[in-house]
């Protein structure tokens, strides 16, 4: 299925750029994509999930960083992914220390800018935001050589939307019980989102939802109602890392959502689509996008907020918070969301690891007395 | 008859419990097939019941275990066998260490586990022994000689042996640089106890339990709290297994 993906949507997307059309990469829900597709070009979530490219990136950046970055500066390094090969240029953002530096560096490789994201969420930070968001949309009007007018603007508002909404609700199924889909199948949906066609995506994820919702009224699911239902929260799982998801699964848990950048965070909140002129939309963009609650934030207390939010939603009986190794900002924010959880008397384990399988035996002792801790409290 | 197995890192451990009571015991090497192992030493009882835990748990539910639960869980209820009112547990085995603490009624509320490198598990003790020359019981016992004050600095476990072989050659006694070994895996132990905090009585379980150097180590550094070992403290997991069975 993923080769299928990728050899089809890689053709697509060379089609595109033999008209003129610019493709951008970019690796994170910050970087506003109503905006690419309004120019006409195509948005492309680059990869970092693989252990695979980190030889490649270590021969350049330093060993003690963050693996997602270092596996998507070695996708390129290595010329390993195709997607990184196709995009016109990159764009970067400032969410974390490693990422801002290492832009300058894949700026040798790939044309590579950089949007700022503010770190405080004051006035004054989303005056910044907002002249961020111009920049943006000026630069992509300028490589593709046109004037997003209002309604190219609305019409990609519309199709985002779309998208986001096709992911909510496929969200929404997973919080029954049975749940009709396995965490590792809407993973993979989640990450298929980054890169495929967005109308194409949101028909087909729609097209599930009713197959699913189909399986939910005969009382039918992928693992019996006695199965522990786990929520992950915390870093961004970046194709193909399914680490987690694999030894949650195989150690008899369902994982029902995802708290994440891969996850809601990408799709809880939607533009307003009713929004006249295109100053009122940028506006309207400027505050959906101002919303999301990265950890790189400070202070960030609204995410803690969103996670017993979801933990309730998705009827979830546990959390595991999710950190990549040297991800300064979850791993520290973890402590947050672990006293909420313990004032709440919720089930919780905290896994800090990167993408190597080194760590899998300790790791399925520890998920695997996680889940006995919760048939145990059941 | 409930016949519960540890299959551990270092040794493979089998707990017989009839009616309640701790009837048999063994304990082997792992050795480079812990499969034929284990099947040689639970081949004399028959049972209808096998629970496996710990590193090969898997390997053995494969074959001749009905069941599996992890090591956390065994040692838990194999720690409340021996002390019913404890409510905190050390355990530091061959390759990891883990402080689990426990709920009135026993059950686990919470536990923290060594991450991936080996630092404060019974095999860096092993390999620092062996660094020095000592076997593992002389090895606690030189330790308990000295009175230094000297400290290692390396986590990892490679480091630390470099550490150690310097120290050697800087001329400093064995017996203290066994006394900064000890030492580091008692701070690593108390790191995490204090993280995860402590509650009434502690058990402490696992084979480096009966390193008399830790243990005291570890009562002076937690002061005024119980802190008891049941007499064969690597075979709390294998009990607790057993005891799983049964219910």
């Amino acid at each position: 299925m993923i080769s299928e993906i990728f050899a089809g949507r890689i053709k697509e997307i060379l089609e595109v750029k033999k008209e003129g059309k610019p493709i951008v990469g970019t690796f994170c829900v910050y970087i506003p994509e109503e905006i690419v597709v309004a120019a006409g070009g195509i948005c492309v979530g680059l990869c970092g999930g693989s252990p695979g490219a980190i030889p490649d990136a270590e021969k350049i950046l330093p060993r003690n960083i963050c693996p997602m970055v270092k596996s998507a500066f070695g996708f390129k390094a290595g010329r390993i992914c195709p997607y990184f090969q196709v995009v016109d240029f990159v764009y970067g953002e400032t969410t974390c220390d490693a990422k801002k530096k290492t832009w300058e560096i894949l700026d040798r490789m790939v044309p590579t800018y950089v949007m700022e994201i503010p770190q405080m969420k004051r006035e004054r930070d989303r005056v910044l935001w907002r002249e961020e968001v111009m920049d943006f949309k000026s630069r992509v009007e300028k490589v593709c050589n046109t004037n997003i007018s209002e309604d190219d603007l609305a019409g990609a508002i519309k199709v985002i939307n779309g998208k986001r909404r096709a992911l909510q609700r496929l969200t929404g199924l997973r919080a029954y019980n049975p749940a009709p889909i396995s965490g590792k199948d809407a993973l993979l949906i989640e990450q298929i989102a980054f890169y495929d066609e967005p109308m194409r995506f949101a028909a087909k994820v729609n097209d599930l939802c009713d197959e699913l919702g189909d399986r939910v009224a005969r009382g039918e699911g992928v693992a019996p109602a006695d199965t522990p239902r786990v929520m992950v929260s915390g870093t961004p799982m970046a194709l193909p890392n399914w680490k987690i998801h694999n030894l949650l699964e195989a150690a008899g848990a369902l994982v029902v959502n995802e708290e994440s950048c891969i996850g809601t965070r990408y799709f809880k909140d939607l533009i307003d689509e009713e929004m006249i002129g295109m100053d009122r939309q940028i506006e309207a963009l400027t505050d959906r996008y101002m919303q999301i609650d990265c950890s790189c934030f400070t202070p960030n207390d609204e995410r803690v907020v969103q996670v017993l939010k979801e933990y309730k939603d998705s009827k979830a009986q546990g959390i595991l918070h999710y950190s990549l190794q040297f991800c300064h900002t979850y791993n520290i924010e973890e402590i947050k969301i672990r006293e909420a959880c313990e004032k709440k008397g919720i089930p919780y384990l905290a896994i800090e690891t990167d993408y190597s399988p080194e760590d899998v035996g300790q790791l399925q002792t520890r998920i695997e007395a996680f889940l006995e801790q919760i048939q145990d409290s059941k | 008859m409930k016949v519960g197995i540890d299959l551990g890192s270092r040794t493979i451990k089998i707990a017989i419990i009839q009616h309640g009571r701790l009837v048999d015991q063994q304990l082997a090497e792992s050795s480079f097939n812990p499969y034929d192992q284990a099947l040689s030493m639970i081949k004399k009882y028959k049972t209808r019941k096998i629970v496996a835990t710990g590193y090969g748990r898997h390997l053995a539910q494969k074959h001749f275990a009905h069941e599996v639960i992890t090591e956390i869980k065994a040692h838990a209820i194999g720690a409340r066998h021996f002390f019913p009112a404890c409510r905190t547990v050390i355990d530091i085995g061959g390759q990891d260490s883990k402080v689990i603490s426990l709920d009135k009624k026993g059950r686990i509320s919470n536990f923290l586990m060594n991450d991936k490198c080996a630092a404060g598990t019974g095999r860096f003790l092993e390999i620092m022994a062996g660094a020095l020359g000592f076997t593992l019981d002389e090895f606690g016992l030189a330790a308990l000689e000295s009175d230094s004050e000297e400290g290692i600095n390396s986590m990892c476990t490679v480091f630390a042996e470099s550490e150690v072989i310097s120290m050697k050659n800087q001329g400093i006694p064995a017996r203290d640089i066994a006394r900064a070994v000890h030492l580091s895996v008692v701070n690593r132990i108390t790191g995490m106890l204090n993280r995860i905090g402590l509650e009434g009585e502690i058990v402490f379980s696992g084979g480096v339990a009966r390193n008399p150097c830790i243990v005291q180590m570890l009562r002076e550094r937690l002061g005024d709290v119980t802190l008891q070992s049941p007499p064969a403290p690597d075979i709390v997991g294998a009990v607790g297994a057993a005891i799983h069975a049964g219910e």
